[in-house]
């Protein structure tokens, strides 16, 4: 389990992945030594999993994002498996997510402009596998987004 | 806007899945010198296609079993100042992200809880009682995948 000192070190490492252990052990008042031990840790009990680098889309000339929110045919026994399968080959959709709820599988989409998106929506997302319905959500901004848990 | 070529796209791809691999091993797998890549992600860096890194952390591992979305509508509208609605959503810890959007819903909240009684009590102490909240539409997540995109 974790104590307080765990938690301290991953509070100031979400806030910040590109400290070193120095500056996290300074942050936490801790020794070095120790902050380095307890991410080891961490690390092996796979509480850390890793780092990723987050991209900015936008900055790359995808300025349009919209949320994709899809109620599938379940009366066909493989809808989720094919739709995934199927949505996965799409070079814009971004991210995927299932659900319990209303809402069956949103697709994260991102497109030029919104032509391009037009363009993506008719020719590779309304020809995906099983759609019962569709709803789309376009994204104006983004508020809070660093997907800190509160630990 | 930044155009990419393709040693950039294969760097930008290798740090999304892992931001801790050095410049050196980078370099090594593309046939680059370290300083030429180090180069690379620095320009890639400052022109904010890297806008920075995300610790990935086992949520369950850590006594977050729920993650819910919530569709949230304000009610009244031109009545409530978003200002307001937005801090004081921005503001609860268990809230990870909040997306203005345009369409059925106004906001989209994710909100992790550590399972589906502490989301309810989230849901009734933390949502449903901020400045102007009407209609909410909670889904859970089931599964979620992170795709490279359109760099490949």
């Amino acid at each position: 389990m974790l104590d307080d000192i765990d938690r301290r070190i991953l509070r100031h490492y979400q806030a910040d992945p590109s400290l070193s252990a120095g500056e996290l052990a300074e942050r936490c008042r801790i020794t070095s030594g120790v902050c380095w031990r307890r991410i080891e840790k961490m690390q092996a009990a796979g509480i850390i999993q890793g780092q990723e680098a987050v991209i900015d889309w936008a900055a790359l000339g995808f300025a349009v994002e919209v949320s994709l929110r899809v109620t599938l045919d379940k009366t066909q026994p493989r809808a989720f498996d094919d739709f995934i399968e199927a949505a996965r080959k799409v070079p814009e959709v971004i991210e995927i997510q299932t659900f319990l709820g209303r809402v069956d599988v949103r697709l994260s989409v991102i497109a030029r402009d919104m032509a391009h998106y037009q363009q993506l929506y008719r020719d590779r997302i309304l020809t995906l596998p099983h759609i019962a319905d569709i709803e789309a959500l376009m994204h104006i901004a983004r508020l809070k987004r660093d997907e800190v848990l509160p630990v | 806007m930044t155009e990419l070529d393709e040693i950039d796209r294969k760097l930008l791809r290798a740090l999304a899945q892992d931001a801790t691999q050095s410049a050196g091993a980078l370099g090594r797998r593309f046939g680059l010198s370290q300083p030429a890549t180090w180069r690379r992600i620095r320009r890639l860096e400052e022109a904010g296609v890297i806008k920075g890194r995300r610790l990935r952390l086992n949520a369950e591992a850590l006594g977050f079993g729920v993650t819910v979305f919530l569709g949230v509508k304000l009610a009244r509208k031109g009545r409530v100042s978003l200002e307001d609605f937005e801090r004081a959503v921005s503001a609860i810890p268990e809230v990870q992200t909040v997306e203005h959007v345009l369409g059925l819903y106004d906001y989209r909240l994710r909100v992790v809880a550590r399972d589906l009684s502490d989301f309810e009590r989230i849901l009734r102490r933390r949502i449903m009682t901020l400045p102007g909240a009407g209609e909410v539409e909670a889904n859970v997540l089931l599964s979620e995948e992170r795709l490279p995109g359109p760099i490949g």
